[in-house]
């Protein structure tokens, strides 16, 4: 009996140890931590250097390859370009592997975390013209009084309007909304039937639209404070709350889609509130729907967007460094960075590249211009699980105390920081 | 349960010869050398592959490491048992998440591991039935899912509970408007005391929700599983229990035919004969299937992922998943090592209380007339 039951612990432990055991091999290479200092790597002669990417899709996906050949192609190296499955997680295990990709996207909400690690090499100061950046985009990789990596581009959130519900609600263009009051107002008109007013994201990623426009906003304008209890955030989330309980904006979950542009795209919806990355997901999925974009309706204290964007970033570790920053140089010059908008529409990172893509895309105006106003996400170290939770909170809205969400906001928040 | 086939290779262990070790005991003196040769293929792979690993993430556990560098050449920072006061003691976030991760598995557990073993002894038992027509065409349609991917059955029932998905068609037919399944964070309890009116779930009682332990309030602890988790459960007990009927069969199949037939001549009715007759005969398979199961549903964790990580309102968050977004995603690989040890806890005294009820109580019994009859001999 007991040698059996011997056995059965062990057999116990050895399935329980299953899940420790990738943990475990994460820390494969084992050498010691790189520090990002200024001066680049440099090898003599051509260098291979390997790239990560996050494709939304072939376009994309051969957009990069296409940059990146020719550059190749006029320095003599080479550049082997990988599409991530799930470029958070790959990156996180090739850092803790200690054989990172060279050059990688690196999300703006994953930046702080990387940049607090020691992972990514700081080349700020190499980048041409660096002023050119818009201003948030650019304090939005800046960790530590340090700019790190160029922006590869930005988005921003908008209104998109189903222009046939608009007019069957008996709307014109002088009724486009542009305070909070009129947003709830036409919203409700066009909540008829099977079809919702406004369709909006169920994440801080769309809902601090408001809390922006309101003056608000999670963080102190440095960065240096959590301020999510101030007043203004709660009016903000008190506005948004009002929409859903009268059901004149719903969840995209309650609307059996994945996000607002599902939603939108079906017709289930009448105004979605996403960014610029809807436009293709209608061309693709969508085509017959025929809507316009709005800029987002100002709040109390003005009018206010959210910026999402990603930046080039260079591996601490990476033994070509040097070779990177001239790639990178390169990739966000204006005009590839107009070639990359022309092939999977994505908006230049650079003020310079504005006047040529307003007049190539007319139809974006009003993505563009949230990059004069908007904010950069939250960008501090460990708090990717601080926001999920206010996440979890935000989900349960239409019920819950917007006081409530954001003070547990504010106590998780301030933890995170110590 | 993924886990299943790494488990089984395990559970027939290599046999150890008794007395290894001993020496100039005539004949058998090589015999523990010998055995101990003949495993030995087993016990490096299994020590590279297993103790190896284990003994380096507990070393992890103990560390504040990011990721970068290595934690075994002073690459992190040593902070002893501090992970793991996060996760039980400080009142914060990482208590939070991993206390709403236990209460979710707990109750997870709590329902897929008593119904996929009655489901699983049913079908064995009904598959088992000498004159049933068909048998090898059911025996293949009940095993089948068990073998299909974890990831496509979890997206295709994503299909089926959706709002206006199969399911809630189904339902509608009987009039009952079904709940939106994934999106739905209500607990089945709170839906079940609402239903009753006990009490309002719009609006709590203050009771409840005013206080808690652990970083919960009670009315966090006592929800139940959520409406989605209760979809996962579906999910879950369809697809293993095909894999533990498997085992009950082959039981079934082991058991004489005198034996019943003997049952029989003693008039037993069926509903007797299975009670006492088959099912006793059916323990060492039960204590395999629940320890099997409470295993396989404790490490849960490709169904939350695909579900988006916890979703809605964490209330399918499990230890496993909560260990690995901890690691690879916040890169705080001594807090996710840590959980996976708590998880590990749990299992193994899960196990150990598991087996300590199933016991054989008449050997115990037995073994201690033995053993009075013994003192009183010696005495």
């Amino acid at each position: 009996m007991k040698s059996s039951s011997g056995r059965r612990l062990a057999a116990v432990a050895a399935t329980a140890s299953l899940a420790l055991l990738t943990a475990a091999c994460g820390g494969g290479g084992f050498d010691n931590g790189g520090s990002s200092s200024s001066a680049p790597t440099t090898e003599k002669g051509p260098v291979a250097l390997k790239m990560l990417i996050a494709s939304s899709g072939d376009a994309e996906t051969n957009a990069v390859k296409a940059a990146t050949a020719a550059w190749a192609k006029k320095s003599g190296n080479t550049v082997d370009v990988q599409v991530a499955q799930d470029i958070k997680q790959q990156l996180g295990q090739a850092f803790a592997g200690g054989t990172p990709p060279d050059i990688f996207y690196t999300d703006a909400a994953r930046f702080p975390d990387y940049a607090k690690a020691g992972a990514l090499y700081a080349y700020g100061d190499q980048v041409t013209k660096p002023d050119d950046f818009y201003p948030a985009l650019k304090s939005t990789f800046t960790y530590d009084n340090k700019f790190y990596c160029a922006p590869k581009d930005f988005s921003t959130i908008a209104l998109q309007i189903n222009n046939k519900a608009w007019k069957a609600a008996g709307l014109t263009d002088g009724d486009i909304p542009t305070t909070w009051d009129q947003l709830h107002a036409v919203a409700k008109k066009l909540t008829t039937g099977k079809q919702t007013g406004l369709a909006i994201g169920d994440t801080r990623d769309r809902i601090d639209a408001f809390m922006v426009q309101a003056g608000g906003g999670l963080t102190s304008k440095d960065g240096a404070t959590i301020t999510a209890t101030a007043p203004e955030n709660v009016q903000a989330l008190e506005f948004v709350k009002s929409m859903l309980a009268d059901g004149s904006a719903k969840f995209p979950k309650e609307l059996d889609a994945g996000w607002a542009g599902e939603a939108f795209g079906k017709g289930v919806a009448a105004m979605a509130m996403e960014g610029n990355w809807i436009k293709g997901s209608q061309k693709n999925d969508y085509p017959d729907v025929n809507y316009q974009v709005a800029e987002l309706p100002a709040g109390p204290k003005g009018k206010g967007t959210l910026l999402f964007t990603q930046c080039w970033g260079i591996a601490a570790k990476s033994t070509h460094q040097a070779a990177s920053v001239d790639l990178v140089n390169s990739l966000t010059a204006v005009d590839q960075q107009l070639a990359a908008a022309t092939a999977y529409g994505v908006m230049p990172s650079r003020k310079s590249a504005k006047a040529q893509y307003e007049q190539k895309f007319p139809e974006d105006k009003a993505f563009v211009a949230g990059g004069e106003y908007g904010i950069g996400p939250v960008n501090k170290p460990g708090f990717d699980s601080v926001l999920a939770d206010l996440d979890t909170g935000l989900q349960g809205l239409k019920t819950g105390d917007p006081k409530a969400i954001l003070a547990s906001f504010q106590k998780n928040a301030e933890a995170a920081l110590k | 349960m993924s886990n299943i086939t790494t488990t089984v290779p395990t559970i027939v262990a290599p046999w150890r010869p008794r007395g290894s070790g001993g020496s100039g005991r005539g004949i058998r003196a090589g015999e523990g050398r010998a055995g101990w040769l003949f495993v030995s293929p087993m016990v490096v792979v299994l020590g590279i592959f297993l103790l190896v690993p284990i003994i380096m993430a507990i070393w992890v556990s103990t560390l504040e490491w990011n990721g970068q560098g290595s934690p075994f050449a002073g690459g992190a920072k040593f902070v002893g048992l501090h992970n793991y006061q996060s996760l039980l003691v400080t009142d914060g976030l990482a208590r939070k998440d991993f206390m709403l991760s236990l209460r979710n598995t707990f109750y997870y557990v709590m329902f897929v591991v008593p119904l996929q073993t009655a489901l699983a002894l049913f079908l064995a038992v009904v598959v088992n039935q000498r004159y049933l027509k068909g048998r090898s065409f059911f025996r293949t349609a009940f095993y089948f899912p068990s073998v299909t991917s974890s990831v496509a059955i979890t997206i295709v029932f994503l299909f089926l509970f959706q709002n206006s998905g199969a399911i809630n068609k189904l339902l509608s037919f009987v009039g009952i408007k079904g709940p939106q399944w994934f999106a739905d964070p209500r607990g089945l309890f709170q839906v079940a005391a609402d239903k009753l009116g006990l009490v309002d779930i719009a609006n709590p009682p203050v009771g409840l929700t005013g206080h808690g332990v652990l970083g919960l309030t009670w009315w966090d602890w006592i929800s139940g599983p959520s409406v989605a988790l209760m979809a996962v459960v579906f999910l879950v007990v369809w697809t293993t229990a095909g894999t533990f009927m498997l085992m009950f069969l082959a039981a079934l199949q082991d058991i004489p035919v005198e034996v019943e037939e003997a049952a029989l001549l003693d008039g037993v009715g069926p509903w007797q004969k299975f009670r006492y007759v088959t099912l006793p005969q059916l323990r060492p398979v039960l204590f395999l299937v629940l320890t099997l199961g409470l295993i396989g549903t404790w490490q849960v964790f490709d169904q939350v992922y695909l579900l988006g990580g916890g979703n809605p309102a964490k209330t399918t968050l499990t230890p496993a998943y909560l260990s690995y977004r901890t690691g690879f995603n916040d890169f705080n690989y001594g807090n996710g090592a840590a959980i996976a040890f708590m998880l590990f806890i749990i299992i193994t005294a899960l196990t150990l209380l598991q087996r300590y009820v199933l016991r054989d109580k008449d050997a115990i019994v037995e073994k201690r007339g033995r053993r009075a009859q013994l003192r009183g001999a010696g005495a």
